[in-house]
């Protein structure tokens, strides 16, 4: 078994989260964990698979899971909690339910794949968190918070019905690395309230309203800007923004961030490789914090 | 057969318990097969041998026919074992010849088809004739009892068992960790459902146990050893220090008065922290013994050294402080044990979703009971952490670490009255909206349900629904401010928000901290939850499984005050039985040690349970003291060497049942 871990980016830490990927790469390069990406990784299974075509939901999540026991059986880190979920998941109920082992067991022997066993799935909050440690984050930390300051937020799909990654209510883990890295937090009873999901795509103002509830919650505690591990939260939170100030007349201009680059940046990072610029909303203030000096385009 | 020598004269006696016997096994025909089993001389059936002609019948045997061993084929042995030896014994024969087979539970009440339950009971009679003929005459002993009692608990339950037993004239011994008593009693304000003054009953019973002459109270003390066994247990009680000598101390708080900490800083537990004390202080007005008492963590003189020492100065020529005090051991003997050590409430932060220690204006029930008394931090004014604002609207939540998979599954069964009681006080003292959380309410107590109703006609809410959470979250400007309870009203069928003021979390009782190492020094046991296991749950309910140790109140499991006074005054009763009668007798079904092949391996010693076998350094053996021993079996099969006997349970005894359930013939 070679040491580090592999690295699981699914769709999209190579899309609309990409700036997730590179503060992840920077924050993990500078902690000097190994991380090498999957080779030959496909769609992690989740978004509507599971309720179509379980099977083959837990087949395409297996898939990748097997691969990483060819790789060298080392724990998979998955920081998307969509595809956190469904890997988790499928590691779980491969194990415990035989006739979903016996139905991944065949299709993965047709692709000529070992059974995935043994390999575990996992988050970065809580590898940070577990394996790197509060303590070591203090003593690598090299530089002052000059920002305001924040709220984190959970999300759904990263904390229940596995425990794994925080606690399942009054989640304190992004807070207590954040703290170790000098940035301050505020406390916020929304941590796991639904951020809108699919429904700013499906039902649009019912996703909406969900996102803009956060939001206004997170300015009312004090905080000038959220931090998420989900690229989905944080593009709900961020891209909806303007929309938001025109419907409420709201003066909202918030910066959504992933904790990653947060604590890239207390580590050293380069603040252009944490990918800060990619934002929608809030860039002023990003720009400001993260003494990003030039105007990049956004990503999106 | 060769054990069976021409003196072995063999009774059998066959019952039909009505049908409950005879229904399923065909007694008559067990009755003939049992006449042609060796050495049996009389072989009958009877309708009910527990009867008294039933037992007639035996003693009229065993003086016609020269019985010299009995067998009773009947009921369990637990239900008659006593009464057929007891029959045995009129007729002047040891009554441990006696045998029973149990042919009802262990088999027609479990048993359809007649013609093999009739085989299995021949079987088993077979057993017993053939066991019965290796029984050796046994005596019980007799063990004397130390009239002088410890209770250990200085709650309501302790206090009440004290004060009956030291009114009857006993020596007791009331050992409190605390540096008063009084318990959690002393804290509440009023008691449900009459509503009478928690410490206007309480302080009198409190006061009387330190006037009586019969009762040594012990504050600030902890049992740290106990040895021996009923009626002669040695107890060492570690006394910590209160750095203030009780016998010199007038309780005149001069000495508080003359502290060098100008106003009150460090938390007052007796408040649960809602207001502050000094370091040397009486823990409330009524404590008992009125004497103050140093916490070392607080005192400047015990941090630096360095202190004026104003409190000395102050106290004067009485010289009650004393900063030298360190710990010593008291060493008493005591017959009998009552524990009454209490319970701890459930710490509401295993449940942060409501928020305790989050959001300030979420409380305890017990802050609550401190807040409405007019002895607690705030004179009996209902206010806000800030001190000064009166809620308008407050919401008390119910099984808070009760019912709960994930923290305690069982009923704290005091929550719901207390609740309602707080509700009441609540409404009276700031005429705040008080709405109710609750999954069920349970009522079950004289005058407790009509309690309930009156609460429904003052006009107090009541929601049905588990609360999800407390929240600061506010969804529109009504709820700015308050603390949002969220929460399914399963009556209505919908997901309320109702914002509030005040929470008060009702907690549940859980078996303190410590029980567990309590437990295994008194030597008792444990339900699964934690709590104290009594006997027997109906027919021995203060009894422990260790002879002449009681329990009383919460630490058994939670229940309210008049049933925490009844079970106290129970285990007083149970103790007086045992003092009065001077002394126990023991059965002598015990295990017994064969000296010349014992090596002194002591492997015995630790598996005993019941902690009866000791080594004896001058022989290098094992001993077992047969008033401890229960007559397990354990040592007997732990020995490696075969070394450890047990009376009734001897091999030839085991084997020659073997052989006979088997019809095994030599």
């Amino acid at each position: 078994m070679s040491d580090g871990y592999l690295y699981f980016p699914g769709c999209s830490l190579k899309g609309t989260g990409i700036a997730y990927e590179e503060s992840l790469l920077a924050a993990f390069r500078l902690l000097d964990l190994k991380l090498e990406e999957l080779d030959d990784w496909n769609c992690c299974g989740a978004t509507s698979y599971m309720s179509m075509d379980e099977t083959q939901a837990f087949v395409l999540s297996a898939r990748n899971l097997s691969l990483a026991r060819q790789a060298g059986n080392r724990d998979l880190i998955a920081p998307c909690s969509a595809c956190y979920l469904v890997l988790r998941k499928t590691q779980d109920y491969v194990g415990k339910y035989p006739s979903i082992r016996d139905r991944v067991q065949a299709s993965l022997r047709d692709a000529d794949l070992p059974m995935m066993d043994g390999v575990r799935t996992r988050h970065p909050l809580e590898v940070l968190y577990n394996d790197v440690g509060v303590a070591r984050i203090r003593s690598m930390s090299v530089r002052e918070w000059r920002g305001g300051p924040l709220v984190c937020y959970y999300g759904c799909q990263a904390i229940r019905p596995y425990y794994e990654v925080d606690k399942p209510v009054q989640q304190t883990r992004m807070e207590e690395i954040l703290g170790a890295a000098g940035i301050p937090t505020v406390d916020f009873a929304l941590k796991t309230k639904c951020c809108g999901g699919s429904l700013t795509g499906t039902i649009h103002e019912v996703g909406v309203r969900l996102n803009y509830i956060l939001l206004k919650e997170a300015r009312r505690k004090g905080a000038q800007a959220m931090v998420t591990l989900c690229p989905l939260c944080q593009f709900n939170l961020d891209a909806y923004q303007a929309e938001i100030r025109k419907q409420n007349r709201e003066s909202l201009d918030m910066p959504i961030f992933y904790f990653t680059q947060l604590l890239g940046w207390a580590l050293g990072a380069d603040p252009r490789s944490l990918g800060v610029q990619r934002s929608i909303s809030g860039r002023r203030l990003a720009r400001e914090w993260f003494s990003v000096e030039q105007e990049v385009p956004a990503h999106v | 057969m060769s054990k069976l020598n021409g003196n072995i004269r063999i009774g059998v006696y066959v019952c039909h318990c009505g049908t409950n016997i005879a229904g399923t096994v065909d007694v008559a025909a067990v009755a003939r097969a049992a006449a042609g089993f060796p050495g049996v001389a009389v072989s009958r059936e009877y309708k009910y041998m527990c009867s008294d002609p039933g037992q007639e019948l035996i003693v009229k045997d065993i003086r016609e026919h020269n019985l010299n061993r009995i067998v009773v084929a009947s009921c369990s042995p637990l239900l008659h074992e006593h009464t057929f030896r007891t029959a045995v014994e009129k007729a002047r024969l040891n009554p441990y010849f006696t045998q029973m087979v149990n042919i009802r539970e262990h088999n027609s009440w479990v048993h359809q088809e007649k013609g093999a339950a009739t085989e299995k009971a021949n079987d088993l009679v077979r057993a017993a004739v053939r066991r019965v003929a290796c029984h050796k005459p046994l005596e019980k002993s007799r063990v004397p009892i130390d009239p002088a009692v410890l209770v250990v608990g200085g709650g309501i339950a302790g206090i009440h068992a004290a004060l009956t037993l030291a009114n009857s004239g006993k020596r007791v011994y009331l050992v409190e960790r605390d540096a008063t008593i009084g318990g959690h009693m002393a804290r509440f304000d009023k008691t449900f459902p009459t509503l009478d003054c928690a410490a206007c009953i309480l302080t009198p019973k409190m006061t009387a146990v330190k006037a009586h002459p019969n009762i040594t109270l012990w504050t600030l003390s902890e049992v740290s050893a106990v040895e021996g066994y009923v009626g002669n247990y040695e107890v060492a009680v570690t006394r910590h220090p209160r750095f203030v000598h009780e016998d010199l101390c007038a309780g005149c708080m001069q000495c508080v008065e003359a502290c060098i900490y100008k106003k009150p800083k460090y938390e007052d537990e007796f408040n649960y922290g809602l207001s502050k004390r000094k370091p040397v202080y009486l823990p409330f007005p009524q404590a008992v013994p009125q004497v103050v008492v140093i916490d070392p963590e607080d005192c400047i003189e015990f941090k630096s050294g360095a202190c004026k020492k104003t409190c000395v100065e102050a106290c004067g020529d009485r010289h009650a402080i004393d900063f030298e005090m360190t710990d010593w051991t008291e060493k008493i003997k005591v017959g009998t044990i009552i524990l009454a050590t209490g319970f701890q409430a459930f710490d509401p932060k295993r449940i942060p979703y409501y928020g305790y220690g989050t959001y300030p204006n979420v409380y305890t029930s017990l802050e609550i009971e401190r807040l409405v008394n007019a002895a607690g931090p705030t004179g009996g004014e209902v206010v806000l952490r800030d001190g000064k604002s009166t809620p308008r609207s407050v919401g008390i939540i119910h099984c808070v670490g009760s019912r709960d998979e994930t923290t305690n599954r069982w009923c704290s069964r005091v929550c719901c009255m207390y609740s309602l009681k707080l509700a009441h006080l609540i409404k009276e003292h700031t005429d705040a909206e008080v709405f109710n959380f609750y999954i069920d309410i349970r009522t079950p107590g004289k005058g407790f349900e009509e309690f309930y109703q009156r609460l429904l006609k003052e006009g107090v809410h009541f929601i049905r629904g588990k609360v999800a959470e407390v929240t600061d979250w506010a969804l529109d400007p009504s709820e700015e401010g308050k603390l949002v309870i969220r929460v399914e009203d399963t009556l209505s069928a919908f997901v309320r928000r109702i914002p509030v003021d005040m929470v008060v979390l009702a907690l549940g009782l859980e078996p303190h901290a410590d029980a567990q190492e309590v437990r295994r020094r008194f030597n008792i046991t444990c339900s699964t939850e934690g709590f104290f296991l009594e006997r027997h749950p109906k027919l021995a309910p203060v009894n422990t499984f260790t002879d002449g140790i009681f329990l009383a109140g919460c630490c058994q499991g939670p229940k309210d005050i008049p049933d925490t006074v009844a079970q106290a005054g129970a285990a007083a009763a149970e103790a007086l039985v045992l003092i009065d009668a001077g002394y126990v007798e023991t059965e002598p079904n015990t295990a017994y040690v064969l000296e010349e092949e014992c090596s002194g391996c002591r492997t015995c010693i630790t598996l005993c349970p019941y902690r009866a076998i000791s080594h004896v350094e001058a022989k290098q053996k094992a001993e077992i003291n047969p008033v401890l021993c229960k007559g397990c079996g354990t040592c007997v099969a732990g020995c490696p060497s075969g070394s450890i006997q047990q009376n009734l349970f001897e091999d030839e005894e085991i084997f020659e049942e073997i052989a006979g359930v088997l019809n095994y013939v030599r």
